[in-house]
């Protein structure tokens, strides 16, 4: 049999082959799942890990075999954190950061997404190749001139330094117009025209609704990264006046031989976006592959 | 949907008059070939504003004796790329970055294909095994590096430990040179293997079920179907992790700085020292000119990495035929 015909057989037979792959045998299952079990496992260890540590104490460390199981320290570690680095400050500073930035990144995304998707104008392809392109470019290139504005405009040691460079960025615009180029009926925005919406009552009153699911994804995704930030926050913020990464990496390196400490603020920074994490996960994950499909 | 239609169309159209209807006219012209310059403007004067114009000004920096101590800077043309090239740190540096790149790259993509392939099939639980294979990636930089710090102990981290049941005893895994690119690798790897498994996915779900139905009835085995179907088939993803991940390597920062209780130098004896952490050495001196060199030669070094890579992935062998 050749595998033209073959395909054919397939396709005649489709509902009889289950929907993936053909079934697989017993043993091969279970290995399947075995290894998947491991490396979940070996995704979760390291954080579990990290709340062992953080519910003990520095004695506890030098045990031989280590601590497998939390211990009862952990509220009097974290408040430990509280007394060392300004930890609430830091938090309430990362909320603000990582959410304008969020929320600024979600609409112009689909502002352009909206224009590259489903507008016709001059040069709009050079324009979105441009775009793409800039997602190429290593954004630790330019951080010496990048500071050095800051200095001139005076805002280091502000928020405005990590809120306003990240206010935009190629991967949203570029995610945005795939999206929208798919899951936005053109006859949508058509039938709007001919009741005599203008460019911008489209894009409030269609795209932003027709948006919605995707924008969320990004504004998780954009979210996540800002919170996680550290290298430029590290430039140009001041130890006193923090985000939640420099907090915790003055917590790293100052305290070299306190890892319950560094552990405990560890947990505590990265608890908040595993939370999130935990809840919004699917969501998440989908846009991710929805993204990357047409990487 | 939202829209008025009924009502708008309800209303009686108003008496023609003719500047009135221009007007009109000209204001839906303005708004049609007009707002879309309007809706990509913001994009465009942010990202220039904040993303290429440092870019470009990194390469007039580069070409000064520049420090943020005085206000004077000489032009002095190449000189500190010339001081670079003579620059065993930055020879030390480069080595490193490429070191650690390959050691935490090419395992990586390996074992997030093989994932990708077992997890494309119909499995029970596929949205827990998702969510745990990206738990890392949600994880930040500075957690991974204390949590991975504290295993990678050598009197009681939990890797000695278990490498003790082998009779490896007391490995200090952050003096050595390969002993600590090893480490870092492994904290790249456990935090990126995931996010890319689910890309390969992702490009795995568009392979047409035929192809492997087809396969099946001619009795090609899992990993021939792997080798022989998926592998050509998801070809342009491979190319786009590749190309991104190799980016991401070059730019290590974070890990070495980190592992290395945050010593700038990567080390006492510079072992770990990428090129990131060799710029923001030079940085904090407030040698500006000489971090911007090093700047442009990582940016040069970044092209061509990838650039190879992009030919390497390309040509690879593979075609459905």
């Amino acid at each position: 049999m050749n595998a033209r015909t073959a395909v054919r057989t397939a396709r005649r037979h489709r509902a009889a082959v289950p929907a993936g792959r053909r079934p697989r045998s017993g043993a091969a299952r279970r290995l399947t799942y075995l290894t998947l079990a491991a490396v979940a496992f070996f995704s979760a260890l390291p954080l579990y890990y990290s709340v062992v540590v953080a519910s003990r104490d520095n004695a506890a460390l030098a045990d031989v075999p280590p601590p497998l199981l939390p211990g009862g320290n952990l509220f009097a570690n974290i408040a430990r954190v509280f007394d060392t680095v300004p930890f609430a400050l830091a938090m309430v500073n990362s909320v603000l950061v990582s959410g304008s930035i969020a929320l600024a990144v979600m609409f112009f995304s689909t502002l352009a997404g909206f224009a590259f998707a489903k507008l016709r104008f001059r040069g709009r392809n050079a324009l979105l190749v441009l775009t793409v392109a800039t997602m190429m470019v290593p954004a630790q290139l330019g951080i010496i001139p990048l500071y050095m504005l800051m200095v001139k405009l005076e805002w280091t040691g502000t928020m405005y330094a990590l809120i306003v460079p990240a206010l935009v960025n190629a991967f949203g615009v570029f995610f945005m117009t795939q999206y929208l180029s798919r899951a936005l009926p053109t006859e949508l925005l058509e039938a709007g025209r001919v009741d005599g919406c203008t460019t911008w009552g489209l894009f409030w009153h269609v795209v932003l609704p027709a948006a919605r699911p995707a924008a969320a994804v990004l504004g998780m995704l954009t979210f996540m990264s800002a919170w996680n930030d550290y290298f430029w926050p590290l430039v140009v913020l001041t130890p006193e006046d923090p985000t939640v990464q420099v907090a915790l990496s003055t917590l790293a390196s100052g305290y070299v031989n306190d890892y319950v400490l560094g552990l405990a603020g560890t947990t505590l920074g990265t608890l908040p976006l595993v939370a999130v994490f935990a809840l919004l996960g699917k969501q998440i994950i989908g846009g991710i592959m929805q993204g990357a499909v047409k990487g | 949907m939202a829209t008025r239609a009924p009502d708008r169309l309800a209303v009686p159209p108003n008496r023609p008059v003719r500047s009135r209807r221009l007007r009109r006219h000209l204001v839906h012209q303005l708004d049609v070939k007009g707002s879309p310059y309007a809706y990509v403007a913001p994009f465009f004067l942010l990202f220039s504003a904040f993303g290429l114009f440092p870019l470009a000004y990194t390469a007039w920096v580069s070409l000064h004796e520049w420090t943020l101590l005085s206000d004077e800077q000489t032009f002095v043309g190449l000189d500190n790329f010339r001081t670079l090239l003579a620059d065993d740190y930055f020879w030390n540096a480069t080595f490193n970055t490429l070191s650690i790149g390959v050691l935490s790259t090419a395992p990586q993509l390996l074992l997030a294909i093989w994932l990708a392939h077992l997890l494309n099939r119909p499995l029970r639980a596929q949205t827990f095994f998702r969510i745990t294979l990206l738990l890392p990636n949600v994880t930040s930089v500075v957690a991974v590096v204390v949590i991975f710090s504290q295993l990678f102990g050598r009197d009681f981290g939990m890797i000695n430990w278990m490498l003790s049941w082998f009779g490896v005893g007391g490995v200090a895994w952050n003096e050595g040179v390969a002993t600590s690119h090893a480490a870092i690798s492994v904290m790249i790897m456990w935090r990126w293997t995931g996010y890319n498994t689910l890309i390969f996915l992702a490009a795995m779900q568009a392979v047409p079920r035929e192809l492997y139905e087809a396969a099946t009835l001619d009795g090609a085995s899992g990993f021939t179907q792997l080798r022989k179907i998926t592998i050509p088939m998801i070809r342009p993803t491979t190319v786009f992790v590749v190309i991104t991940s190799t980016i991401g390597a070059m730019q290590i920062l974070a890990e070495p700085l980190l592992f290395g209780s945050y010593s700038i130098s990567g080390g006492p004896d510079r072992q770990y020292q990428t090129l990131s952490l060799f710029i923001y050495e030079n940085f904090t001196k407030l040698d500006f000119g000489y971090a911007s060199a090093i700047s442009w030669m990582m940016f040069a070094f970044i092209v061509l990495v990838a650039g190879v890579n992009y030919l390497l992935t390309r040509r690879a062998k593979g075609g459905l035929t």
